[in-house]
């Protein structure tokens, strides 16, 4: 009952969205799955908060490492999501002034948004821009042409870096039109549309079949690991 | 104290003096943010024609003091239910700053505005905290991220709730209720189906409990039934179908009577490079002979193709430090000004 | 000098990347721009529209990659604008719809305060869903949509009447940091309604190469990473942006030139590893 019942939940919502591609009457039924699942996704963003609550505040109640920044990280938080969701700061919307709650909770200027664009614009974007930083020591310690495939894939790579920058056009613009297609602006152009297009198309039918079959064995029960172990 | 702790605490505390000091004693400052404050002052009109539509019954609605609509109004008689006085924030160049006070010093509709200028530290403070990590694990690295995870993990459910929530459950379920409450401009009549999906999503809130977290298995089965019935004939189509259509072009390409070499040199390529990479992906064949030898040629387009998603991952990954360092010597520093932000301070100074 | 470049710290590589993209900025270096076919090709799909056409505007992305797509992101809002376009913003991404805020600050009220809000353009803001938002705004934009971004009823926008899904679009424009994104839009919109609908897209550069396939039948035109939205400011700017133009739209060119230097180091490192790594295997051979 407890594994049954969720299996034909999952056969039946993917035969339904199935269906609706290909008999127009039941496009309807589609729609309305899809939106079910679209309204699930955002109840999910409470199951991930919730989560975040539940894994810090163990870490705090144990005082394990760390247990401060655990602190932190519930602190800031729950000052977001109240400060958020109450839509402190945030004037009404300016045809109903006299409703508190109308205005929008990203207006500009209000804490929520002074929380965006303060706090986690400049933490999210300075993350990741770390990587840069990573792929030049990775590009030092890693990329060696032991082989004809990593000439051939580091050939490739300097022919792009350079291609896609002044630099390329100034290192090449010296050969006449008649060899133009070796000029290394052009040959990344060609690169890209041929090669890269070729050896990117292999992989996505690859890719293509293996979701299919993939699905099809969720569809039809073969898979069974979403639902857990069978310890419930 | 370790040498190396103390060497960093008087670099810390000179740098921390040296912004400071730039940004409080000099005449241009640095890292300032300005808004025009715009003043509102919004009244209640009923009009006839709202009034016949309505069957009689006066409605209210508001309007700016300066509208047509309440021309008429003797705002000195209103009470003081029904006007309402709004001011508005909008960030400004410091250009518009710097040419309203050279214009009128004693104005006071562009200010300085404390709550942005002090916001442009913290950002700069945390994205300093962020970059301190290059160096070494540190303090201010960890607080930093735990503020992160704090803070994305907020902003995401609250984005959640007013953008899906409100309006898409119960907005559908209790649309009287929501229109008196936050969206006044919603029309819309009960829709009793909507109760399957907030059931489902109370049920998939249930994993959080220690009890009963089987109860969740139900909408995540339709979670994963919904992804994978979507997900199999789309890449069906789009991605098998589809490119093995796009893939049927002439190997010989003919332009105005004649044969294009060039494009028939590049369908073929394209086709040889789509196939041998394909036969490499048989693993349940022996890479031997004519297949071994047609998979090394795939493995060669491969190689080709990683290298070209090497080049531009490097492109993209540059970009991401470009802006931040943008961000630092732009909006903190005020050490370059690209889009000529600052350039009347000159005029005024 | 082999020993210090054997045993390198990778702080000092930090240090040298960190030079090559200061630099440059502090110094504004900036190159030339010379547009190539797929930039071209945006710029044409868009050109082609009319004053009044309706398109959708698709911006899924979020801070994280607003080095390399918010540049494309304003310069498809003006390029839009300019053009007289009716325009539908919407976003995948929870943070998208910030991003789209932020483009109609900067773009529509700051240049074209004379566009009015329903009238001329309309955000409809973020749903979440991914790839299902998608499945349902291709047929029934209604179903998902009751409201604006900003909690206005759909009913009462004017630009919202007789629009029932982005079928209806004339073009759609989609600015993608990852998934949900331009593949996305492909496989749920454009190829189950080849006939109905049309596309051009930008994207980060490591999602460029992978969308090639779909190029051209799928995805006429595509601006791949910082260099394409170069590109693509170029022939707009050069189009519309006059004699003078506004550096906010130079964004993307301005970031070209620490491009341009930081590649040189990473080639200059690789030669360098390789050239350890042969002097290395020369001296094992010798022994």
């Amino acid at each position: 009952m407890k594994r049954n019942i969720p299996l034909l939940i999952t056969a039946f919502s993917g035969l339904v969205l199935i269906l609706a591609y290909f008999i127009p009457m039941t496009q309807s039924w589609g729609e309305v799955a899809a939106i079910w699942f679209d309204i699930l996704a955002s109840i999910a963003f409470i199951l991930g908060g919730g989560n975040l609550i539940k894994l810090h505040a163990r870490k705090m109640a144990l005082r394990q490492a760390g247990w401060a920044y655990s602190a932190i990280t519930l602190l800031a938080f729950a000052l977001t999501l109240f400060i958020g969701l109450s839509k402190i700061g945030v004037s009404p919307n300016l045809q109903f002034p006299d409703m508190a709650w109308s205005g929008h909770y990203r207006e500009s200027g209000a804490p929520f948004w002074w929380i965006y664009e303060y706090a986690f614009k400049p933490l999210t974007a300075t993350t990741f821009s770390m990587l840069a930083f990573y792929i030049a020591s990775a590009a030092f310690r890693a990329f060696r042409a032991k082989n004809l495939e990593a000439i051939l894939l580091l050939g490739t790579a300097f022919i792009i870096l350079l291609g896609r920058t002044f630099a390329g056009i100034i290192l090449t613009s010296w050969l006449p039109d008649s060899l133009a297609g070796l000029r290394i602006e052009n040959l990344t152009v060609e690169i890209m549309r041929v090669v890269n297009t070729a050896g990117s198309r292999a992989i996505m039918i690859g890719i293509a079949l293996g979701v299919a079959s993939t699905s099809l064995k969720v569809l039809l029960g073969v898979d069974r690991s979403y639902l857990g172990s069978g310890e419930e | 104290m370790k040498r190396e702790t103390l060497i960093w605490s008087v670099l810390l505390v000179l740098g921390f003096l040296g912004l400071t000091g730039r940004a409080l004693l000099t005449d241009r400052g640095m890292a300032n943010v300005y808004v025009r404050a715009v003043d509102r002052t919004l009244v209640q009109v009923e009009t006839e024609a709202e009034a016949a539509e309505a069957g009689g019954v006066l409605s209210k609605r508001w309007v700016d003091a300066e509208a047509p609509e309440a021309a008429d109004l003797d705002l000195a008689s209103l009470g003081a239910d029904q006007v309402r006085k709004v001011t508005t924030y909008e960030q400004v160049l410091p250009n518009d700053y710097y040419r309203a006070v050279s214009e009128d010093p004693d104005q006071a509709q562009i200010r300085w505005s404390a709550s942005r200028t002090v916001g442009v530290w913290v950002a700069a403070i945390f994205t300093l905290a962020i970059f301190s990590f290059l160096y070494k694990d540190n303090v201010f690295y960890k607080i930093a991220e735990s503020i992160l995870v704090g803070v994305s993990a907020g902003y995401w459910m609250v984005v959640g709730f007013w953008d899906i929530i409100v309006p898409n459950l119960m907005g559908k379920l209790w649309p009287a209720l929501v229109k008196g409450w936050a969206m006044p401009g919603l029309e819309a009549q009960p829709e009793p189906l909507y109760w399957v999906p907030l059931i489902l999503g109370v049920m998939l809130v249930w994993r959080l409990s220690p009890k009963g977290s089987w109860i969740s298995r139900w909408p995540l089965a339709f979670i994963i039934g919904t992804t994978a019935g979507l997900r199999l004939i789309s890449f069906l189509h789009a991605n098998f179908l589809a490119q093995i259509s796009n893939s049927i072009v002439p190997l010989i390409v003919m332009e105005g009577g004649q044969v294009d070499i060039a494009e028939s040199v590049r369908s073929l390529v394209l086709i040889v490079g789509i196939l041998s990479c394909l036969v490499y992906f048989f693993f349940s064949f022996e890479h031997k002979g004519a297949v071994g030898k047609t998979a090394k040629l795939g493995i060669w387009f491969l190689m080709i193709t990683f290298g070209a998603g090497f080049g531009y991952t490097v492109m993209g990954r540059i970009a991401l430090l470009a802006i931040r360092l943008e961000f630092l010597f732009d909006d903190w520093l005020w050490l370059i000004d690209p889009s000529n932000a600052r350039i009347l301070f000159s005029a005024i100074s | 000098m082999y020993t210090f470049l054997k045993n390198l710290d990778r702080r000092w590589i930090f240090l040298l990347m960190f030079l090559a993209v200061a630099i440059p900025i502090l110094f504004e270096l900036q190159f030339p721009e010379h547009p190539t076919g797929l930039a071209q090709a945006v710029f044409d799909e868009i050109e082609a529209l009319q004053p009044g056409d309706p398109v959708l505007l698709a911006f899924d992305y979020d801070p994280a990659s607003e080095g390399e797509l918010g540049p494309m992101a304003t310069t498809f809002t003006y390029h839009c604008a300019k053009k007289g376009l009716k325009m539908y913003f919407m976003a995948l991404w929870p943070v998208g719809a910030q991003m789209i805020d932020d483009n109609i600050a900067k773009v529509i009220k700051a240049d074209f305060p004379e566009l009015e809000y329903g009238k001329d353009y309309v955000n409809l803001g973020y749903k979440s869903g991914y790839e299902g938002v998608i499945k349902v705004i291709v047929t029934n934009l209604r179903g998902l949509y009751t409201t604006d971004s900003y909690g206005t009823s759909i009913d009462s926008i004017p630009m919202m009447e007789g629009v029932t899904d982005i079928r209806q679009m004339k073009l759609l424009v989609n600015v993608s940091a990852g998934y949900p994104g331009t593949t996305e839009w492909v496989q749920y919109a454009i190829t189950p309604f080849s006939k109905d609908l049309r596309m051009v897209a930008g994207c980060t550069g490591i999602t460029a190469p992978l969308l090639y396939p779909y190029i051209p039948n799928q995805l006429p035109g595509l601006l791949g990473a910082i260099k394409g939205a170069a590109e693509y400011e170029q022939l707009v700017m050069d189009a519309y942006g006059g004699e003078k133009v506004d550096q906010k739209y130079m964004k993307a060119r301005q970031r070209m030139g620490p491009q341009l230097i930081a590649h040189l180091l990473i080639i200059g490192l690789i030669i360098v590893a390789n050239i350890l790594f042969f002097m290395e295997k020369r001296k094992g051979v010798v022994r």
